[in-house]
């Protein structure tokens, strides 16, 4: 294996992470909901943002990732409930335009609130990169890594172990049959928004020593979060971690080896072909329509 | 059509008129006539957005691409190639017809969400071609394009912009009116209530789908060679992802299933960030706000609900 095939590998599974978190907030929320949340992005960056300006405020890095996920998790509460809940039983051309015009919105709270321009974090422990194999390897890559296996780990111990999450997991499964046992739907839907949106806030903080972030970072994240939710079959988890990884070493791979200027559009390639040659996905269910 | 609906129908267009013919008396400076010229174009793409989300119930989040490479295949044609206006402009069209055509019959088997992010992807990569491939677009920096002449006569000056584009909107309604009191037209609205139901009907659904879907991005691309001979440059944001959702929210703010609604949600959303430019920081954030307060408060759009549907052909409950 050569050490540049290996740098590519390093570096798309880091940014495939984030992808992977972002995926898995689409699925959830798919889940709960059946609406597909394209301000998803704008919770990666909120979080990335937030704690930018709060270490600014001179608050030390642990308290202010603490504030600003809170933070970036009541934002997502509040989306759901006047944004979403309000258009309930919309068509889902309608329920598009509602999540894509939530993210304009938050978009442009962001310009606002932090202007427009680049910020950056200070890597979590240090910059002196590990060589593995002739490539290198960030501290912070481990960072990621890291996060997302215990984000992931915790994910499974929630809907396993827990009735909150065995609620969310029923609701998925049959609405009208969990609201028959007693399970608040609408609660449901509020901890889904709240779930992805903790989900992307962890993602873009940790991914912002490496990458940088800007109130503009969002739009591409978000929806390569989705390329990976639909790579692996919208609303499968596994399969959102699995397209999320892939994605991102599409990406890595296509920057490296053939050319810098069209990674961004390696995502929305392999979405076109999941979408015109297997809709399913990777992980999907087969179904049928209902008409 | 009864006698009484052929009157509906045209007086419809000709209280447009009557308004395109008076709003030259409302406008003060060339300033104004450039806003009113770009609400002209851009309610042409909606006009035709609208046949393909309003009436076929199919959403489109790329439709800028559509419009940028019409505007692209102009604007390298005159400037690098020496070929008249008009001739590039029929060629454009005639490319973009072909590669909507191509992608149409696979990507309109999608529905909802699945159709929305195919279309923002073709998008997407379309208008991140257009940037990279600097050799030819001029890349980031756009390119600069002369004027629109034919036959002779050099197209300049707001006034005869103003009434090219006024005479093109109103052709533009005509037509689309026209379709939709058509068989297709019908089509697209019984495999709007339900695909499944218009095939049993006998209505060929994917044919219906792909001729609006060709029908509207042919539109946006001979639209976008008028706006670059008009605006004398392009660059690659004019076929972005943000324009495309900003063509969308025209459409359902006016009103979906509404050609005058498209015009005047085109019109309205055209003019309010010159209006509202003391708030210029905000723009962002009002327009989202009114994709999302639209959705929510009046699911069908401005001009529906200030009508009360009294005027206006309802929509068979589904």
């Amino acid at each position: 294996m050569s050490s540049a095939f290996l740098q590519y590998l390093f570096s798309g599974l880091t940014i495939g992470s984030i992808y992977a978190l972002a995926g898995l907030g689409f699925s959830i929320i798919y889940n709960a909901s059946h609406v597909i949340n394209f301000a998803q992005g704008e919770f990666i960056m909120i979080g990335a943002m937030a704690t930018v300006s709060l270490t600014g405020l001179g608050l030390p890095l642990a308290a202010a990732i603490a504030l600003a996920v809170a933070a970036t998790v009541l934002v997502g509460a509040a989306v759901a409930r006047f944004a979403i809940m309000p258009a309930r039983g919309a068509s889902p051309v309608t329920l598009i335009i509602i999540t894509i015009g939530t993210s304009v919105f938050l978009r442009g709270a962001a310009q606002v609130l932090w202007g427009k321009g680049y910020h950056a974090l200070p890597s979590f422990s240090g910059d002196t990169p590990f060589v593995v194999m002739g490539a290198t390897l960030l501290p912070q890559s481990l960072w990621v890594l890291g996060t997302t296996l215990a984000v992931i780990a915790g994910l499974g111990w929630f809907f396993g172990r827990t009735l909150y999450g065995k609620a969310m997991l029923a609701t998925s499964c049959n609405r009208l049959a969990a609201q028959l046992v007693g399970i608040r739907v609408s609660g449901v839907l509020l901890a889904a928004f709240a779930l992805a949106a903790l989900l992307g806030a962890v993602g873009g903080i940790v991914m912002t020593p490496i990458t940088f972030t800007s109130s503009e970072a969002g739009i591409m994240l978000g929806l390569k979060g989705f390329s990976a939710a639909v790579l692996g079959g919208l609303g499968n988890g596994a399969g959102a971690i699995l397209g999320g990884l892939i994605v991102g070493v599409a990406e890595a791979m296509s920057a490296g080896y053939l050319s810098s200027a069209y990674k961004e559009a390696t995502a929305f390639a392999i979405i076109l072909f999941v979408l015109l040659f297997m809709p399913r996905g990777l992980l999907g269910q087969p179904g049928s329509e209902r008409v | 059509m009864t006698g009484k609906r052929r009157l509906e129908r045209h007086s419809g267009e000709a209280v447009l008129a009557l308004v395109l013919l008076a709003l030259p008396l409302l406008l003060p400076n060339a300033y104004a006539y450039d806003i009113a010229v770009n609400a002209g174009f851009n309610a042409m793409v909606c006009v035709g957005l609208n046949l393909l989300i309003g009436y076929a119930g199919q959403i489109s989040l790329g439709h800028a691409a559509f419009f940028g490479l019409g505007a692209y295949a102009s604007g390298i044609l005159t400037t690098r190639y020496g070929w008249p206006p008009l001739a590039a402009l029929v060629c454009g069209a005639a490319g973009v017809g072909l590669l909507s055509w191509l992608l149409a019959r696979p990507v309109l088997r999608l529905r909802g969400h699945f159709l929305a992010m195919a279309t923002l992807g073709i998008g997407i990569i379309i208008s991140i071609a257009l940037n990279t491939e600097s050799w030819l677009t001029g890349g980031s920096d756009g390119l600069m394009v002369g004027d629109f002449s034919v036959l002779g006569r050099t197209l300049s000056g707001d006034r005869a912009w103003y009434a090219v584009v006024a005479v093109l909107l109103l052709v533009t309604v005509s037509m689309s009116r026209n379709l939709i009191d058509s068989p297709v037209g019908r089509a697209l609205r019984a495999l709007h209530g339900s695909e499944v139901a218009a095939e049993v009907a006998g209505i060929d659904t994917a044919r219906c789908k792909v001729l609006v879907f060709v029908l509207s991005a042919v539109l946006a691309s001979i639209v976008g060679s008028l706006f670059v001979h008009y605006a004398g440059m392009i660059t690659p944001a004019r076929a972005g992802f943000m324009r495309s959702i900003e063509l969308v929210t025209m459409v359902v703010f006016g009103g979906m299933a509404s050609t005058y609604g498209a015009v005047i949600g085109a019109a309205i959303l055209t003019a309010l960030p010159q209006l509202l430019t003391a708030f210029e920081d905000y723009e962002t954030m009002i327009f989202g706000a009114i994709m999302v307060g639209t959705m929510i408060f009046m699911p069908r759009g401005l001009l529906v609900t200030l009508a009360g549907c009294r005027w206006l052909p309802r929509r068979p409950a589904p």
